[in-house]
């Protein structure tokens, strides 16, 4: 073999091919420790972690019920004595039960909602955007037509029709949500299509289906991931709003939005009916928007030198 | 002489732009590729050699049926791949392959060189055993010259000449037996190039491939080419076999081209520096020049060359240039 | 008193991987009236060596040492003062015009603002004078199309405008990092051409940052070569040309394909891959790569230096290619923060 093919020069070479396996530092281990570097989206991360544990774990540990109402203390403020450490409401209530359970209902909704937005919308963008020509058009306008739709109108009419049942809150949702994460996927699938390596691969004969599953979606679950950890708490509020409007879920189940509801017509006698749910709620938000802001920064191409 | 693996048979790429309002609108046609003919023989290497503009990436890509050709016929091996159904044509991908200009943005950033040069075979060979799979595909990251123990290593962890091997690995991981390579070591390092350059001739070499090298520089094709064609404005200028092109070419632009390129000698920079005389743009491609596309920076120019356009015809030692006035000039460098 | 004197520049960057050193402890120098090449592949830190002195590094990076330009020491400016240096005194081009060029702005905007905020002249005044510059760098009917935008210009045209508002200043120092790179080959030499006869007009001096070993040769008077963020040799463009002491310089030149050459010459590649910056052999950085390498090059070779302004930094003679006979050789590896480097040999 000339000299020529030799990218190392003889002595090293040989004992270089008896080596082990190089490890490969993907761009996503790149990234996650970039996330890591920063203080407020670990710090978030850890409360939302906690918050998780304590929204589950935490109702099992109380001796209070959610729905246990003690006669003997209602409306009663928080004190270490009476148990009740967030008070109670109207009903003897206990708060800090109610807002842990709450806790379940609103998170298991932004998941949950989320969840079915990601699926839906990648899948349909990223087959719109990768097809293009009619096919492109025509289920782009589909997006628009929906969208076109006033939101609430379409929520209270599944409620009419099938009741106020909690996983409609879900469909309803997700059925909104989609279309935002339709349209981010195709607009990042339109540029994707065009790069060199996608090129390559429909050069190779790689079938389109596999591009699609390959090479398209993983380059733009970056942005896709920004995008979900932004939208859960938009969810949770959109939740809050429906249950604000006496739309969300039904008694004896309650959701952060539910709480503050409740809390907010009581909120001159008894603020504390009001204050632990809206906390919780404003954490929970504030977590996801700064775990969201460091993902895009650690995600972000341009800071590599 | 043995028939030829690939033929070409004026090819053509247009291109149309809508321009103008809404009410205005009117269809502007680039002929990106003007009517390219030639042939390939097995184990030979054709290099083409263009400027920006040239149309010879859309000339490579046309080729290998990624660009829907407007015109024309590309026969390999006796099937005419202009009229396959999109199927038949994707097998033919095990047979045909290329190698991008770019080696860094050509590799899917999140998948392994394994990964990468292993695809094809997952595309075409679904029940291959995966332990075979990685094994040839150490085999092949060998053969390019990269150590098989990067096997897992990402692009980004790769310099750009690496990358480009792994590329080479790729387009070789199926045995094909046509390789096109579209200016393959233009964003290279100097000396990577050379590496590049050797490497791609051993391949050819020991594997017996057919390669079609796009370049924008006369230099790096002559050591690589058995015969190269220049291009211009989507038009072949000049199709010699390499001795005769180099030295005595026969189009007034290939000469030209070969005076411009710059040197890495001072002292015959300096001379150089006085003998080139190719001035200004290339015409708008949307507005080519009638008759001749090269006539309006031509110093050799006469009343025909704007009326005809001169065809790729044979000179006497089966060279072919599109000019009508070759016999007579003397472009000897 | 040379124009530009730089001792002991040092640019250091922090990535997440650890420091990542680009340019080691460089020194060198250029008269004025100077076209100066700085020569050098991938990580050899010749864009760095000009961001540092230009104080354009990125966030991450840091610099030290001097870099005095007419009396005046460029990296211990205060930020404004440097500002007014730069685009006045000492102009940059860079490599890519489109990304250097605001596409929203005509060509007239973008030139008369340079000339405006540095030298104060009025509207009308700096619209003749970027004209001029226009005509200067050969575009055609520079009145008519100084209005038109970027994208309008082919490339090789955009990187003449970038010339142009370069010039606009009258600077007393050109540095144009890899001016013909993003160009097609007879655009280069154009452009290349253009850069030399600018230089030779008007005595200008100019830095050309590049690799591509053509355009040194077509147009400057000395040569550096840089390779692994060192300086390996200088010397005029002649003897870097037909005389190089280096084995990289040497293999460098010998792995270019060139017009000129027989039909049946082989290219002579130089083995191994690019230098990484954070994996540096001892010694010397090119000893992996170099034909011609034995065991002494695992320290730190010495800089050759000759009256005639050459230098080579290895231990094989720069004229002569024998091993050179230094009891240095025995030392070990330097700390780079310590001591300066072994003693030069005449």
């Amino acid at each position: 073999m000339s000299d020529s093919v030799n990218t190392i020069v003889d002595d090293p070479f040989a004992a270089a091919m008896a080596e082990d396996d190089v490890r490969g530092r993907s761009l996503w281990m790149d990234a996650w420790h970039r996330l890591l570097k920063n203080r407020a989206a670990v710090i978030s991360g850890i409360i939302m972690f906690v918050m998780l544990l304590v929204v589950l774990f935490g109702p099992m540990l109380s001796p209070w019920e959610g729905d246990f109402t003690d006669w003997d203390n209602t409306s009663s403020p928080p004190s270490l004595e009476t148990g009740h450490w967030f008070g109670t409401d109207a009903v003897g209530r206990d708060i800090l039960v109610r807002t842990l359970e709450g806790g379940r209902v609103s998170l298991m909704v932004g998941l949950v909602a989320t969840l079915v937005s990601l699926v839906i919308g990648v899948t349909y963008g990223a087959i719109a955007g990768y097809y293009g020509g009619f096919t492109d058009r025509f289920m782009m306008r589909v997006v628009d037509i929906i969208y076109a739709l006033p939101f609430m109108f379409f929520v209270i009419l599944l409620m009419v029709v099938f009741g106020r049942h909690i996983v409609l809150i879900f469909v309803a949702i997700g059925a909104v949500n989609w279309l935002d994460m339709a349209r981010i996927v195709r607009g990042q699938t339109l540029g994707l299509k065009n790069t060199e390596y996608v090129e390559a691969a429909r050069a190779c004969g790689v079938e389109h289906r596999d591009i699609i599953r390959r090479h398209i979606i993983p380059n733009l679950l970056g942005v896709v991931m920004v995008y979900v950890t932004l939208t859960i708490p938009q969810v949770i509020l959109v939740e809050s709003f429906l249950s604000f409007l006496g739309l969300g879920v039904q008694e004896p189940m309650s959701s952060w939005g539910a709480l503050v509801n409740d809390g907010a017509q009581d909120m001159e006698s008894a603020p504390w009916t009001l204050i632990f749910p809206a906390a919780f709620l404003t954490v929970t938000l504030y977590c996801f928007n700064y775990i969201g802001d460091g993902m895009r920064d650690a995600l972000d191409p341009k800071d590599h030198f | 002489m043995s028939k030829p693996v690939l033929r070409v048979q004026d090819l053509a790429v247009n291109f149309t732009n809508q321009t103008g309002g809404i009410f205005r609108r009117r269809e502007r046609v680039l002929r990106a590729v003007n009517g390219i003919s030639f042939d390939l023989h097995e184990s030979e290497t054709l290099g083409i050699v263009g400027e920006s503009g040239s149309g010879k990436s859309t000339l490579a890509r046309a080729i290998l049926g990624l660009i829907k050709p407007s015109r024309g016929r590309v026969m390999w091996r006796g099937d005419n791949l202009t009229e396959m159904e999109e199927e038949e044509l994707r097998q033919k991908r095990k047979e045909l392959q290329i190698v991008f200009q770019d080696p860094i943005a050509s590799l899917n950033p999140r998948m392994t060189a394994g990964d990468i040069i292993s695809e094809p075979l997952w595309t075409f060979y679904p029940h291959m055993a995966r332990v075979q799979v990685e094994e040839r595909a150490r085999g092949m990251m060998k053969m390019v010259g990269l150590l098989p123990n990067q096997i897992n290593r990402y692009p980004h962890e790769f310099s750009g000449g690496q990358c480009q091997r792994i590329g080479i690995a790729r387009a070789l991981v199926l045995n094909p037996r046509l390789v096109v390579c579209d200016e393959p070591v233009s964003a290279l390092d100097v000396s990577i190039q050379a590496q590049i350059i050797n490497l791609l001739k051993d391949l050819q070499k020991k594997l017996g491939l057919s390669l079609i090298f796009v370049a924008h520089d006369l230099s790096i094709v002559k050591h690589i080419s058995d015969r190269v064609m220049v291009m211009y404005m989507g038009s072949a200028m000049e199709l010699s076999t390499r001795e005769a092109l180099y030295r005595k070419p026969l189009h007034p632009y290939t000469s030209a081209l070969m005076k411009s390129v710059p040197i890495p000698d001072p002292k015959l920079a300096a001379e150089a520096r006085q003998s080139s005389w190719l001035t200004g743009d290339m015409p708008s491609p949307y507005d080519p020049p009638k008759g001749c596309v090269f006539h309006t920076r031509c110093p050799y120019k006469v009343k025909r060359c704007i009326a005809d356009v001169p065809a790729l015809r044979h000179m006497e030692d089966g060279n072919r240039v599109a000019c009508h006035r070759a016999e007579e000039l003397d472009l000897a460098i | 008193m040379a124009l530009l004197d730089v001792r002991g520049l040092t640019v250091t960057f922090d990535t997440p991987e650890g420091e990542l050193c680009a340019v080691d402890r460089l020194d060198f120098s250029m008269e004025t009236g100077e076209t100066l090449a700085i020569v050098g592949e991938s990580g050899a830190g010749k864009s760095q060596l000009m961001m540092a002195i230009m104080g354009l590094l990125a966030e991450n990076g840091s610099a030290s040492g001097s870099a005095i330009f007419k009396g005046r020491d460029l990296m211990a400016m205060p930020p404004r003062e440097l500002n007014r240096v730069r685009g006045a005194e000492i102009a940059m081009i860079f490599q890519d015009p489109m990304t250097s060029l605001n596409p929203y702005l005509t060509i007239e905007k973008q030139m008369t603002e340079v000339v405006q905020h540095h030298q104060g002249l009025r509207r009308e005044q700096a619209r003749a004078h970027a004209v001029e510059m226009l005509r200067a760098v050969r575009i055609p009917d520079p009145e008519e199309r100084i209005r038109q935008y970027p994208h309008e210009y082919s490339g090789g045209m955009r990187q003449r405008v970038m010339i142009a508002m370069g010039l606009l200043c009258a600077p007393d120092l050109l540095i144009a990092d890899e001016p013909s790179t993003a160009l097609d080959v007879t655009v280069q030499a154009q452009i290349t051409q253009l850069i030399g006869e600018l230089g030779e007009k008007s005595n200008m001096s100019m830095i050309l940052i590049t690799h591509d070993l053509a355009a040194v040769a077509e147009i400057a008077s000395r040569v550096i070569v840089m390779y692994a963020g060192e300086v390996v040799e200088t010397g005029s463009v002649d003897d870097i040309f037909y005389r190089p002491g280096h084995p990289y310089t040497q293999g460098l030149l010998a792995s270019v394909p060139r017009m000129d050459s027989s039909v049946d010459d082989a290219l002579h590649a130089i083995p191994g891959n690019p230098p990484n910056l954070q994996e540096l052999p001892d010694g010397c950085r090119f000893r992996d790569r170099c034909t011609r390498a034995v065991d002494a090059c695992r320290n730190r070779p010495p800089v050759q230096r000759l009256e005639d302004g050459r230098s080579s930094r290895c231990v094989r003679d720069i004229d002569t290619g024998e091993l050179l006979d230094l009891p240095t050789l025995a030392e070990p590896e330097p700390e780079r923060t310590a001591s300066p480097e072994p003693e030069a040999v005449e």
